[in-house]
């Protein structure tokens, strides 16, 4: 199986946030089959397209998968909304996640804002190899930083207004650090910056894209990016092809 | 168990529920979940004579029951399709539906010949995509237009020939008529209607192309109206597809005047949905002790005006 549909009981709810949430669903051969960096499909009521949202933990050993996301409009506010103890229809795992390659080697993890909770699965797997950079407006709206602290992570915090650790860009904290690999997420603006840090030095660099998007599976071709590949320029998909992607094969639009 | 073959212009579908052009691909990401043998058929996503790369993003927009899309017929071309593709979807056990596009007529029938030779079960030809300039819905809004396109293509087509119509015309009754009276064997209705959407900060349509397609629920009632509509016209037969999204709906699109269906966005709310539309579908016939499912064809009894 590589993905399919389940019901998913929820076990665990947490806000973040003021509109950042965290659930924790029992999800087993999903959560068996799930690797860092995909995304699961989660179904609303009374929608037609279901909502792409990124895997932020996996323990297969509970079945279970995390998701942390944001409320964007009706669809997540309604997942907001559901307790433990509900079920969620899930499609997962889907797409392709980060490649870890050697977790000895010195890696950097660069997020901003809704764009860290990704980086999470991939990030645990370094320890104390990695440093994680992350990047918020303020302080309220800072994630996760206990959850990478806790796997051994050096986590840099940014903020916009400078009410938590940096004042500044979150790509300024990337300038002063060695690494030999990095994976980002976050926005475009944010990714561009990290990409031409990153290419500048000759380090690979993974990062993972979203884009309006239906089928999540790869049949309908609606979330389209642009790629480069042997020379040569298309549209790939965010879903099938990605959601991670090598920076050296994106490219960026406008 | 009721009996749900049926028959279309020839081709055997050993049930109404056929998945639809765009939505389902070539039929790989699907086959994760069930065996495409259980489909009565795959109308494949549309292909063109040489390779498209289709639109620029956003194509995706969601809508109050639906969804409008703006793809742009990105498809690796018909000789792609023949190689690699209709191989592997020959050997699922269930009817294979070519979809073809084109710039020109001359495209249509060039690709007509080359799938003529081929073991594609059936050709339907997109004359109603709404989201590339040239590439089908040119030939689809006009009489003269969908005759000479069908005139023209069916010297070339050794195959059945279905053609897909635009709901976005005057009047599709007589459309529908002029395809038939080209030679088409069969029609499939309806594609997309084009709608817009506006992202309210920013003032731009939500999709690149400015417009897009709009499918799902909120397109049945529109779909059954038009089915119903050229039932009362065409003697060939309808595959009825429109926002299906569950089995009723697909019995109501059987009694408006389809012979099958074909079920596509709700594929993205659902990826079993085909699987229950046929479970439900079988069911309601037993209940009813209807003995085929192509009993029901056409058996709305309209309100007298």
């Amino acid at each position: 199986m590589k993905y399919d549909v389940m019901l998913c009981k929820i076990t665990e709810k947490k806000q973040l946030t003021a509109d950042v949430f965290d659930l924790t669903v029992e999800a087993g051969k999903l959560a068996e089959a799930a690797s860092a960096g995909q995304f699961a499909q989660l179904y609303v009521p009374g929608k037609t397209l279901r909502r792409p949202i990124s895997i932020c933990e996996i323990n297969r050993t509970a079945g279970t998968l995390r998701f942390v996301f944001q409320i964007r409009g009706e669809g997540t506010a309604w997942l907001a909304d559901t307790c433990p103890g509900d079920t969620l229809d899930i499609l997962a795992p889907l797409g392709n996640g980060y490649s870890l390659g050697n977790t000895r080697q010195k890696a950097v993890f660069v997020g901003g804002g809704i764009g860290v909770p990704p980086l999470l699965e991939a990030a645990k797997a370094f320890g104390e190899n990695a440093a994680v950079l992350t990047g918020f407006r303020n302080e309220e709206s800072i994630i996760l930083k206990e959850d990478f602290e806790k796997s051994g992570n050096r986590v840099l915090v940014a903020t916009d207004d400078g009410s938590f650790g940096y004042h500044g860009l979150v790509t300024d904290l990337l300038k002063g650090l060695d690494f030999t690999a990095v994976f980002a997420c976050g926005p475009v603006p944010m990714l561009k910056v990290v990409c031409k840090i990153a290419a500048a030095r000759g380090v690979p660099c993974q990062i993972s894209l979203e884009e309006r998007m239906a089928c999540g599976i790869g049949a309908c071709l609606g979330c389209a990016c642009r790629l480069k590949k042997d020379g040569t320029e298309f549209y790939g998909h965010v879903c099938k092809d990605g959601p991670v992607f090598d920076s050296e094969t994106v490219m960026w639009e406008g | 168990m009721a009996d749900l073959r049926v028959n279309i212009a020839g081709v055997a579908f050993q049930n109404p529920i056929v998945a639809a052009s765009g939505t389902f691909g070539f039929g790989r990401e699907y086959s994760e979940f069930y065996p495409l043998g259980t489909l009565g058929g795959i109308s494949c996503k549309g292909i063109t004579l040489t390779a498209r790369p289709g639109n620029p993003p956003p194509r995706i927009a969601e809508t109050p029951g639906g969804m409008l899309n703006a793809v742009g017929l990105q498809n690796p071309g018909v000789d792609h399709f023949i190689e690699y593709d209709l191989p592997w979807l020959k050997q699922q056990g269930t009817v294979i539906i070519a979809n073809i596009a084109g710039n020109t007529p001359e495209d249509y029938c060039r690709m007509a010949e080359k799938l003529s030779e081929t073991e594609v079960d059936m050709i339907e030809l997109n004359i109603s995509c709404p989201n590339v300039k040239q590439g089908g819905v040119q030939f689809g809004t006009s009489c003269a237009g969908v005759e000479s396109i069908i005139a023209a293509v069916r010297k070339y087509c050794k195959k059945p020939l279905m053609v897909k119509l635009s709901p976005n015309v005057v009047d599709i009754g007589e459309i529908a008529a002029a395809a038939e009276s080209a030679g088409a064997d069969a029609i499939s209705m309806i594609n997309t209607l084009t709608g817009m959407r506006i992202d309210i900060h920013t003032r731009r349509p939500v999709i690149r192309n400015n417009t897009g397609g709009l499918s799902g629920p909120a397109l049945l009632p529109v779909a059954v109206r038009m089915v119903s509509q050229v039932y009362q016209r065409v003697k060939i037969p309808i595959i009825g597809m429109g926002g299906i999204s569950k089995w009723q709906d697909a019995v109501e699109m059987l009694l408006a005047g389809a012979s099958a269906l074909q079920i596509g966005t709700v594929l993205f709310t659902d990826p079993y949905a085909p699987v229950k539309i046929l479970d439900g579908l079988n069911e309601y016939l037993d209940r009813n002790h209807i003995a085929k499912a192509a009993e029901l064809t056409g058996k709305m009894i309209p309100w007298e005006s």
